[in-house]
């Protein structure tokens, strides 16, 4: 056989085994995407005193394959006046950056589509790519509910991404490297979730407004801009963005446990096995916060990234950088990290307190005005005895 | 002028540019059929316009054309989430111009009844006021203790909503022979729920930020708008008509009158939360209280001719006062009705409180004047 025949051979092989895992990838996904959507409801119903989906198979398991039915025989609108090509193109965006963060996510030692060396790196890169999708969604559906919603996504994804990012640095510095299977390796003694509860904090929430997740729902609210960027979208396209959504959420998920929570380490198991109940460990958890808390307004996210979260992943940055040049013990950077996280709790926790002191004025100038009365009604009574 | 050399995309003139944002009737948050045309700049809202009247149903005029007793059913659909308070003060005002002893024991369920409706109306401005601020978990919280009254309601009067169990002169017949026994286990839940629900959001440090120093208003400006209950109460003013002018029995009552301090979003929540447990205090005084006796009104069935003269009746209502200016001619049919609704007295005041507010806080000061637009609109 000639030389280029067999490159031709190795590359038609090489292609046909990318399509293969890229399409076993693509139907893992939409899989867990389903199971997530049972779990979200189920997970949200139990919190708000319902049962969730019951009717569709043994506890409602089969309703994600009812709703994607629902979706995809539902007809697709297209408003008159919308800017054709973007709102098709939109989706696609959306859909594709958040397939294409796994590519190179591992679940463990061996399963993984691609390792990179700059594999951190890449999944950053393709996370900003999502918000093009949405801002182009929210502007091409003419409706100014979309683009407000889709405005909104452009600001609050962008200073997200800055305390992701720094946050992410911290972890490359732990661990000398940007390849997520080196970055686990090295939690092999001490998962970094102990080295820097900080990091985790800050990484979490920063995430959590990354997907969009309440309490950071704010460009798909639906109490004011009602679903934003999708306002207009409707059946088959809808449901992309809705893919795309739980997916990045996963997406964060499995960083969480990568990063800081050592990933598919774990005794006994199989590594798959640990890496998907930490995931979904993680998951219950952005659930319950979706159960519990309101949402910030737009002043407030924005406050809340450069004041806080920003100046906490510098810091972050700083006590890890100090706590590698002096190689100083581990639980150093523990108790450094700690600190930050300790301020910052105290201050929103006095803010929280604020109305608790108010309230005690309100109800001891009740009390002073009720003696008053009483003081003043006793003396027209003596007054009136007296008469 | 805009002609064909007119460049639309660059706005030379440094003004802010503002968007017009047509928000409702159809919209989840104005709390039914509202429409709220603001002016946005970016998220601030540089003007708003509200726009009433997309469910007036002609309700003072349909007064005129029925009967005294009919009267009743319309005045249900007035105010809709406080439908025994609404009745009350309708019986109260054709009492009043007949100058009919009700019976005593009627008087104590109607406080009763009122007052766990107070209680029904305050929990869902505690699910509508999470929901605009984006929580969804309070709303079912609170929907399970508004679902017990009306279950109460239903074993009580027949009806969930819209109960028509007020008569002139008392009310329609005896309470089931075992009420005391329903209330006495609904309570020890109901004070459970208003527990919950008030833990859930009310300290919540983002429900804090959401509704602390949004939207202030001076007593003065409040009092100027003509604002009453919660909303007036949120702004410092002790004014509840239960204790400035007792009506039916509620001057043998131990009660306090919550008040908050800024009349900001914040306070007028806190109140109405305080509220609840209030009410609770009032229900639990008046079953001990409560004598034997007839129910029933001294009219019977016959129909009701007051004579000729006019009224004017107030009553606190989950939303404020409401008052009711009755003019009789003599007949059997109401001359002419004036109903004056708490919400929309309250509502007067929003064009002003969006002023300068961010697009996210028009629906949570909305939420927080808690309007009903069956009420407004008539």
């Amino acid at each position: 056989m000639s030389l280029p025949f067999l490159t031709l051979t190795i590359g038609i092989i090489d292609v046909a085994w990318m399509v293969v895992s890229l399409l076993a990838m693509f139907s893992t996904l939409s899989f867990i995407v389903l199971s997530l959507t049972w779990l979200e409801r189920k997970a949200l119903g139990r919190l708000q005193l319902r049962l969730g989906p019951t009717r569709t198979g043994p506890m409602g398991l089969l309703q994600p394959l009812a709703d994607a039915v629902k979706l995809i025989l539902k007809e697709d609108i297209v408003p008159t006046a919308s800017d054709k090509a973007i709102f098709w193109i939109a989706p696609v965006i959306v859909v594709i950056s958040a397939f294409m963060i796994w590519v190179t996510i591992p679940g463990s030692q061996s399963l993984v589509l691609r390792n990179l060396e700059l594999g951190l790196f890449y999944i950053i890169a393709f996370a900003v790519v999502g918000i093009l999708g949405l801002v182009l969604a929210g502007w091409g559906s003419a409706n100014k509910y979309g683009v407000l919603g889709g405005l909104r996504s452009a600001a609050q994804l962008i200073s997200y991404e800055i305390p992701v990012i720094l946050v992410v640095v911290a972890v490359a510095m732990l661990a000398q490297s940007l390849d997520l299977t080196v970055i686990v390796n090295d939690q092999s003694k001490l998962p970094y979730i102990v080295l820097m509860p900080l990091g985790i904090v800050v990484f979490f929430i920063a995430g959590l407004a990354e997907v969009g997740r309440t309490p950071f729902d704010i460009y798909h609210a639906e109490s004011e801009v009602v679903g934003g960027p999708f306002v207009e979208y409707s059946g088959a396209h809808w449901a992309v963005f809705f893919l795309a959504e739980y997916i990045n959420t996963f997406a964060i998920a499995a960083l969480t446990t990568l990063l800081f929570l050592g990933g598919w380490l774990g005794p006994f198991l199989p590594g798959i096995v640990w890496f998907l109940i930490k995931v979904y460990a993680v998951i219950l958890v952005i659930f319950w916060i979706r159960g519990t808390f309101p949402r910030l307004r737009m002043d407030q996210l924005m406050a809340f990234a450069w004041k806080t979260m920003v100046p906490l992943s510098f810091y972050l940055i700083v006590v890890t950088a100090i706590y590698l040049y002096f190689e100083w013990p581990w639980w150093t950077l523990t108790v450094m990290s700690s600190l930050g996280l300790l301020i910052v709790g105290y201050i929103i926790y006095s803010i929280m307190m604020a109305p608790v002191k108010k309230i005690a004025d309100i109800k001891a100038r009740q009390q002073r005005m009720k003696l008053e009365r009483s003081k003043m009604e006793e003396s027209v009574g003596a007054a009136a005895n007296v008469k | 002028m805009i002609d064909s050399t007119t460049n639309l995309n660059n706005p030379t003139d440094g003004e802010p540019i503002e968007m017009l944002l047509n928000m409702g009737p159809q919209h989840p948050s104005t709390h039914g059929v509202f429409r709220m045309v603001l002016w946005v700049d970016g998220e601030k809202i540089v003007r708003a316009e509200p726009h009433i009247g997309y469910l007036h149903r002609g309700s003072e005029k349909l007064c005129e054309g029925e009967q005294y007793h009919q009267v009743i059913t319309l005045f249900d659909r007035m105010d809709y989430i406080g439908n025994f308070n609404n009745e009350l003060i309708y019986c109260m005002a054709v009492e009043q111009l007949m100058g009919l002893e009700v019976p005593e024991r009627a008087e104590y369920v109607r406080v009763i009844l009122c007052e766990l409706n107070r209680i029904a109306s305050h929990l869902l401005y505690v699910g509508t006021i999470g929901l605009d601020a984006g929580a969804m978990t309070p709303t079912m919280f609170a929907f399970r203790g508004r679902e017990r009254i009306q279950s109460l309601f239903e074993a009580v009067s027949g009806a969930r909503m819209m109960h028509n169990y007020f008569r002139i002169g008392g009310i329609k017949e005896e309470l089931p022979g075992n009420f005391n026994q329903m209330i006495a286990d609904l309570l020890p839940l109901l004070q459970v729920d208003v527990e919950e629900s008030d833990k859930i959001l009310t300290f919540n440090e983002i429900f804090l930020s959401r509704l602390k120093d949004v939207a202030p208003i001076t007593s003065d400006d409040a009092i100027d708008f003509g604002w009453t209950g919660p909303c007036l109460r949120g702004c410092g003013v002790e004014y509840d008509v239960r204790k400035a002018q007792p009506y039916s029995v509620y001057d043998r009552f131990d009660f306090e009158v919550p008040v908050g301090l800024d009349g900001d979003c914040w306070d007028r929540h806190w109140v109405r939360i305080q509220e609840m447990y209030e009410s609770l205090s009032i229900i639990r005084q008046a079953i001990r209280q409560m004598p034997d006796g007839s129910v029933t009104s001294p009219l019977g069935r016959r129909l009701v001719r007051p004579p000729e003269g006019e009224v004017y009746v107030r009553a606190e209502n989950p939303r404020g006062e409401i008052g009711v200016h009755l003019v009789s001619d003599g007949t059997d049919r109401p001359y002419r009705l004036k109903v004056r609704p708490p919400s929309f007295c309250n509502l007067s005041a929003l064009q002003k409180l969006l002023n300068d507010t961010w697009l996210a806080d028009s629906v949570v000061i909305l939420g927080s004047l808690d309007i009903v637009l069956g009420e407004v609109d008539r």
